[in-house]
């Protein structure tokens, strides 16, 4: 493998997430919060999630972890802000598929700038970055189907 | 100590990852195998694979003395007094578990302590996290210096009278700190206190010799000593082991067996309830074997050459902080500023090296470090002054590769 493989995981859109991440940050007392860790290497995350009505109104994250992992969070929380609940969790799983290096069917919804993790696929070792975010979101939306 | 033909012995090593030849810098998660233990296992399964202790067949036999001939070695090896000192475990998590359940969770008492350190491996601390739990007693930790060593001073003002089991490692896995087990262990017998030393990290590395420590249990794993998975082993005090109740009961481990009332097997065995791990207690024969005709001490001089190369290469990289004493066993363990260690060891591994990147099962030591994870390379025998050479170029490149992307 060459440098130019390791171009197909840390691509340029990647890195300004990591740099520059969105939506860093907490959420008042009213939202839901999870905490979730990648056991195995350090990697955490603390998300914060605003549902109100079946959306999702706000999406902040903490955290600390590798490149892969904070930009993951940082695309996931931009990407589900405003959509509701079934529509976060249908990224989610295509998420999960694109992970896998499955072909997406994505019609009807646009990953955006979240396709640049496809790369991911590629190097095993890191998918469990890329996916802690999205466990989490999917965590905080069912808790917060339970206190409702 | 010739490395070449040492390189030889280890089929894996001749292999190219990721289009480079492979650079294999990961030893203190678990070594490679060499030849022999390749072929004492092959051979072993080939021709006298056969249960233990029972039945009178030849292959029963067979395979009993080359199991028992295992722990035969074991005990010289680590300068045990007799076999009945030397418990064949999976490695040294459950070694560490089968004191703290068939001892500590027997004897220990509210206002008891245990006496830890900051640098313990999860293997050496979550038992007696959770024996203090169960017992009442208290969980106690000697301060650390700031780079990383503790002296007797810490420990002589942490361990009183109320102490009872003081567990320690003798190499920390994250540091490279090797701990002065021999004054420690004397420190905690002033008070009455056990001493329970994990050997994970010193064992493959360094000659050991238990009773000259005078530790009363010692624990490692095969695996990190080009030994197979799965095979380790505890060392304990005829005293203590003989007061202790065994853990897992079942077949191998009893005596007479009632409808009610059942009696245990003598020492060593009553420890090893189930089918033994026989093929994994050879292949450790065969490992002790290779590592005695190389020289213990050899083996720890040439990965003490090859920390202090390591240092020395990675202290001129700007922005790279190393962590640990100066004085350390064959690892160096570090980060680069801005560049998170998955990231390091991800461009690393792009060019062959293989180094390990994460919390190394020692969380309260990361919180220590005040880092969330680190990379480490760590060395063996078959180990060059080349593979630290390519280490520190792929380290060179991961920086430049982070900082253009930025």
């Amino acid at each position: 493998m060459s440098f130019n493989n390791l171009d197909t995981l840390y691509r340029q859109v990647i890195m300004d997430h990591y740099k520059n991440p969105r939506n860093r940050g907490s959420l008042d007392d009213e939202s839901v919060t999870i905490d979730m860790n990648n056991p195995t290497c350090g990697d955490r995350i603390e998300l914060h999630l605003q549902v109100e009505d079946g959306v999702v109104q706000d999406a902040k994250f903490e955290g600390e972890g590798c490149s892969i992992s904070m930009s993951s969070a940082s695309m996931m929380t931009q990407a589900v802000k405003g959509k509701d609940v079934e529509q976060a969790l249908k990224m989610s799983s295509m998420f999960s598929d694109m992970m896998l290096g499955n072909e997406i069917d994505n019609e009807d919804i646009d990953l955006g700038d979240i396709e640049a993790l496809q790369g991911v696929s590629k190097f095993p070792a890191r998918i469990k970055c890329a996916t802690l975010a999205w466990k989490a979101m999917e965590k905080g939306v069912a808790s917060d189907e339970e206190q409702s | 100590m010739d490395i070449q033909a040492i390189r030889e012995q280890f089929p894996i090593l001749d292999q190219e990852v990721n289009g480079h030849p492979l650079v294999y810098l990961d030893s203190a998660a678990t070594s490679q195998k060499p030849l022999p233990v390749i072929e004492a296992l092959e051979s072993y399964y080939r021709q006298n694979n056969s249960n233990v202790h029972r039945g009178v067949h030849t292959l029963g036999s067979r395979a009993t003395d080359q199991y028992e001939g295992a722990r035969e070695r074991v005990k010289d090896f680590i300068g045990a007094r007799s076999t009945e000192e030397v418990i064949f475990t999976r490695g040294t998590t459950t070694a560490i578990n089968t004191v703290a359940y068939g001892y500590a969770r027997h004897v220990l008492q509210e206002g008891d302590e245990i006496v830890v350190t900051e640098m313990e491996h999860h293997s050496n601390l979550i038992p007696w996290q959770q024996a203090a739990k169960y017992t009442g007693a208290t969980l106690k930790y000697v301060p650390m210096e700031e780079d990383g060593t503790i002296t007797l001073e810490s420990f002589r003002s942490t361990i009183t009278n109320a102490t009872k089991i003081v567990a320690v490692t003798h190499v920390s896995n994250v540091l490279g700190t090797v701990n002065p087990i021999k004054e420690i262990a004397a420190i905690a017998h002033e008070h009455d206190a056990l001493i329970v030393v994990d050997g994970a990290q010193s064992v493959p590395h360094m000659k050991v010799d238990v009773a000259n420590l005078d530790c009363d249990f010692y624990a490692f794993s095969g695996h990190k000593m080009c030994g197979p998975t799965g095979i380790g082993v505890l060392y304990g005090k005829k005293e203590w082991l003989e007061k202790m109740e065994p853990v897992e009961f079942g077949g191998e481990m009893i005596d007479f067996v009632g409808l009610y009332e059942s009696t245990w097997k003598d020492l060593p065995w009553k420890f090893e309830g189930g089918t033994p791990i026989i093929a994994g207690a050879i292949g450790l024969h065969a490992a002790i074997d290779f590592l005695e005709e190389i020289g213990m001490d050899q083996i720890e001089a040439h990965e003490r050459d090859l920390a202090a190369y390591a240092q020395t290469k990675l202290k001129e990289i700007d922005g790279l902080t190393i962590y640990g004493p100066k004085q350390r066993s064959g690892l160096v363990t570090f980060n680069i500023d801005g560049v998170h260690p998955h990231d390091t060891a991800t461009v690393l591994d792009a060019e062959g090296t293989a180094v390990r990147a994460g919390h190394h099962c020692a969380q309260p030591l990361m919180k220590w470090l005040d880092t969330a994870a680190t990379a480490r390379a760590s060395f063996y025998l078959y180990n060059t002054k080349e593979d630290i050479d390519r280490l520190a170029e792929g380290l060179n490149r991961a920086k430049e590769y982070f900082g253009d992307v930025f």
